[in-house]
């Protein structure tokens, strides 16, 4: 029996449960030193002055710079361009040297003898800011009267993605519905701050950083390129990591002062950032206003869809570009027949922290909107909720459907699935578990219960490509250098089933290295629900060919033919005649320099290195329902049951898919409730501690029911698996809108996430006029 | 000038004597004076829980207390929870319930949920006969680890894992709970 498809224990486990997981601040050098950086504490202005005159004085002190000390022009570029469109206009700078545009911008730096020295050493700075005034709602910033940030002025990016003629579509529609939905700005906050220690070593010119994750080759070479070095220089070692969520490890300004520091002083340098810091520092997310409005014909059909969105990205374009609005407008339509589509996004910048990816980005956001409207429609044209999700599904005799868009340069192709029957799945499973019967019930006290169900579709997978070594070793123990990278998410575990699978060995004898450059220097990393596809097929395809070379040696070992060989628990015999056997350690040694089995020219050594190149994504799907109560005195919601039912091909660890599953919805929850980033009116950040960033406790978090669906193997890979990191989140903003909108009986939508005490009370005296949108 | 002050402990068992400035947090003190590095910072001001340890078998948040105060004290950490490579039960069972996933918050809920079942388990005699403290509820449970934060697992693993140690400890101390 394959070990694909088996709940094995994850090999993260015991380091990580005896506190030896080695993470970004367990790791030191002799003789380090400790960075602190001096961020803005204004919102928008002219910088006058940054005086680090005290700063150097202090005791402990080795260095202090700000922009004018480092070589000039230097900006974070964007990791992942789409549409072509340039952004290099709106890009952030290390270190801000005429203009601040956010609280918690990089201003300058101060290397000590250790933490608290730095932190003292950094209060001393004299900063001095002509206050501009702050920028801070997108759809006015958007307009011509607002102060610029940039001189190319406010919307970065203004585009239209759909296909087919809306205009007409709408014009001879039945019925047209449209509302105003707007999400709140949460970002991932993984509970490890950020931390990096870079050890230059000054024989080689050489340099070793701890603490890049998620994309480490791809920061290798952009730490190359701005530190004007060769990549083969730069070691970016394999840590754990404390959760990612997409805004860990992409490449902030710290990535390059702490390399660089350690380069000009000669000595290692080390940061740690504070949680402050982190919630003003780390890529903010979410932050979006739709306007989103079906055509329906007279049987409820969609005849078209359009959504015009702000996009709030905070003051600079980052690494991702404008990858988040793009993925939101291109996705919006999900997994519907939507014959006429358009979806137009103003990415504006505004005096807050900038914007990247969280977990589902774009989906979670346009998947609130669109379950929204649908949500809406159904009450307004007396069809249940499901049963319009249900008319309008693409069904399995329509997959694969190609949408004619494209998303992060790719083709959009919904690859595989039976849509219709997960939703009939879901609900029966609602049913079976009790969730309409408890929905129904008077929770007394005056207090609502109310049910919401939301559809996601979800993408998966994106490529260009991801490389695998495999190698086994005298021992017969084998080694996996992958391209993904240990967030968390337990892709260890995952990469060894799927190499004990195709080498015939058990999970245990197999090692899995993530995210170390010079052990796998092609690597793509971990983001976008990819690793499992991408980084899987590549350990697959490896494992295969080292597979098929053992079976090779093995044959002239044993003068047998390879046909007539098997192989199990790490041996390889003739078949029929288990006593003529050789172990796959045997094989290695077979396979070593000067080995009488070796013919002329062939590559010494039992390894295989194999690429896995795809062109199209893969796109999961699945169903959410929340059963809510909510209290209109207080406001306060509580979620009482939540099903997640997602389909995701091929699980190749059903548990760890669960519990990604489960984690996500739990995010997603905090982002629908709790969590958001404010500011006062001059662009002070007012979510600085986790007192006033509210995440999910156990409990604000219910159970959650999972119904793992695997009818749909993805057509484009060999091991038929979808991405699972996003399923589980994707939907919860739109399900438990849905559920306190039944809960409240509006009429319109819940106009605004997240649903916090002060809003649920608006909605809850105002409701049935709800439209109108909320402050 | 820096306020130094020469403390001794025991941590996990074993003496520690040093000397450490005034402010220094216990946590920093523990991770990075005495490399019990599995103690882990979350947030540095008292939420997530993170950073909890056992000091005289109490659970504390060891940012919010100072290295110097645990002079003369006992401190666990999680490293002192296995014996070599054997993992506790306690742990055994946070992997059998998938209750980690990045794990950097799991030192603090294992410490949180070792001092929470030590106290049940000697409260009165009703670990050893079976008809002292009630078994904990899930809603106790949960009650007692909403005190740290967990981004990754969405909380039930380790609500079941806490839950699944605390009967096996009764049933092993004594008969089964009545019905």
């Amino acid at each position: 029996m394959s070990v694909i498809g088996t709940r094995v224990p994850r090999k993260e486990d015991p380091r990580l449960l005896r506190g030896c997981g080695r993470f970004g601040d367990d790791f030191s050098a002799p003789g380090q030193l400790w960075a602190r950086v001096v961020r803005s504490p204004i919102a928008h202005g002219h910088v006058r002055r940054v005086d680090l005159t005290r700063v150097r004085r202090a005791e402990g002190v080795a260095v202090a710079v700000a922009a004018a000390d480092l070589p000039a022009g230097l900006t974070i570029p964007v990791r992942l361009a789409v549409r072509g469109i340039d952004l290099s206009g709106y890009l952030q700078p290390v270190l801000a040297a005429d203009v601040v545009r956010y609280v918690g911008e990089p201003l300058a730096v101060v290397v000590a003898s250790d933490p608290y020295t730095a932190e003292d050493a950094a209060e001393l700075a004299e900063i001095d800011i002509d206050e501009a005034p702050a920028v801070l709602d997108a759809a006015a910033a958007a307009g011509d009267g607002s102060p610029r940030l940039f001189p190319a002025g406010n919307v970065a990016a203004d585009f239209t993605l759909g296909y087919g003629d809306t205009e007409t579509a709408f014009g001879q529609a039945a019925r047209v519905v449209e509302i105003q939905v707007a999400i709140g700005r949460h970002s991932g906050v993984p509970l490890e701050p950020r931390a990096l220690l870079a050890d230059p070593d000054p024989r080689t010119g050489s340099l070793a950083i701890y603490g890049m994750t998620k994309v480490p080759v791809f920061n290798r070479d952009v730490l190359a390129a701005m530190l004007g070095i060769d990549a083969a220089l730069i070691h970016v070692h394999a840590i754990d990591a404390g959760g990612g969520f997409g805004v860990r490890g992409e490449f902030y300004p710290e990535d390059y002062l702490v390399p660089w520091l350690a380069r000009a002083l000669g000595r290692p340098v080390k940061w740690a950032e504070d949680r402050a810091e982190h919630l003003v520092a780390v890529n903010h997310s979410r932050q979006q206003s739709h306007r989103v409005a079906a055509a329906f014909d007279a049987t409820g059909r969609i005849t078209a869809l359009s959504d015009e969105v702000v996009h709030d990205n905070g003051a600079y374009c980052r690494t991702h570009g404008i990858a988040v609005p793009e993925l939101t407008v291109a996705m919006l339509p999900g997994p519907y027949r939507v014959p006429a589509y358009r979806g137009r996004v103003r990415v504006v910048v505004t005096n807050k922290t900038p914007c990247g990816t969280y977990r589902a980005p774009g989906r979670y956001e346009g998947t609130t909107a669109r379950e929204q409207l649908l949500d809406v429609a159904a009450d307004r044209m007396g069809i249940g909720r499901l049963e319009l999700r249900t008319r309008n599904l693409l069904g399995p005799g329509e997959l694969p459907h190609r949408r004619p868009m494209t998303t992060l340069g790719t083709d959009m192709v919904l690859d595989a699935g039976d849509y219709p029957a997960l939703v009939a799945a879901a609900a029966a499973e609602m049913t079976r578990l009790g969730y309409r019967e408890q929905a129904g019930r008077d929770a007394g006290t005056g207090r609502l219960r109310g049910l919401g169900v939301a559809v996601f579709l979800e993408k998966s997978g994106l490529g260009p490509a991801d490389t695998a070594d495999v190698t086994v070793s005298e021992t017969g123990a084998v080694r996996v250098l992958s391209g993904g990278t240990s967030l968390g998410q337990g892709i260890e575990t995952v990469l060894a089933q799927i190499a004990a699978d195709a080498l015939g060995v058990g999970p245990e004898a197999v090692d899995v290295v993530n995210g170390d450059t010079d052990l796998q220097p092609f690597g793509t990393g971990s983001w976008a629900s990819r690793t499992t596809v991408v980084a899987g097929n590549a350990v697959h395809k490896a494992a295969c060919a080292v597979r098929a070379r053992a079976a090779q040696l093995a044959a002239r070992m044993l003068e047998a033919a390879e046909d007539d060989l098997e192989v199990a628990d790490g041996t390889i015999s003739v078949r029929g005649d288990p006593a003529v056997a050789v172990g796959l350690g045997d094989v290695a040694r077979a396979a070593a320099p000067a080995s009488p089995y070796l013919r002329p020219g062939e590559p010494t050594g039992l390894a295989a290195r194999r690429r896995f190149d795809v062109t199209h994504m893969t796109y999961p799907y699945g169903v959410h329902a929340a059963l809510v109560e909510v209290d209109p005195g207080t406001g306060r919601v509580r979620v009482l049951r939540y099903l997640v039912a997602s389909e995701v091909g091929r699980a190749v660890n059903p548990a760890l898919v669960e519990g990604q599953l489960r984690g996500g919805a739990a995010q997603g929850i905090g982002g629908a409730l709790l969590e958001e980033f404010t500011y006062d009116e001059t662009g002070q950040p007012q979510a600085t501690t986790f007192m006033e960033y509210q995440m999910p406790t156990a409990a604000e978090v219910p159970p959650i029911d999972v119904l793992l669906a695997q009818a749909a193997p993805a057509p484009g890979n060999p091991l038929g698996v979808m991405g699972a990191g996003e399923g589980g989140i994707s939907a919860a903003g739109a399900a438990v809108a849905s559920a306190v909108r039944d809960a409240l009986g509006l009429t319109g939508g819940v106009a605004r996430l997240p649903l916090t005490p002060q809003r649920v009370r608006v909605l809850a005296d105002t409701g049935r006029d709800s439209d109108a949108g909320l402050p | 000038m820096k306020d130094m002050h020469r403390i001794s402990l025991r941590v996990n068992g074993r003496e520690h004597e040093l000397t450490v400035e005034a402010r220094r947090t216990l946590a920093d003190m523990l991770r990075h004076d005495l490399g019990y590095t599995g103690t882990h910072l979350g947030c540095e001001h008292g939420i997530c829980g993170a950073c909890t340890v056992l000091v005289d078998s109490g659970p504390v948040r060891a940012c919010l207390m100072f290295g110097v105060q645990a002079d003369g004290t006992e401190v666990s950490t999680v490293e002192g929870l296995s014996v070599g490579e054997e993992l506790s039960d306690l742990q055994q069972a946070f992997s059998d319930h998938h209750a980690l996933q990045c794990g950097f918050c799991t030192p603090g809920f294992l410490m949180l949920a070792e001092a929470y079942l030590a106290e049940r388990g000697s409260a009165g005699s009703g670990a050893a006969t079976g008809d002292g403290p009630h078994a904990p509820t899930e809603a106790e449970v949960r009650e007692l680890i909403a005190a740290n934060l967990c981004r990754c697992t969405g909380y039930q693993g380790i609500v079941e894992a806490v839950l699944a140690t605390a009967r096996a400890r009764r049933a092993a101390a004594g008969p089964a709970d009545g019905p």
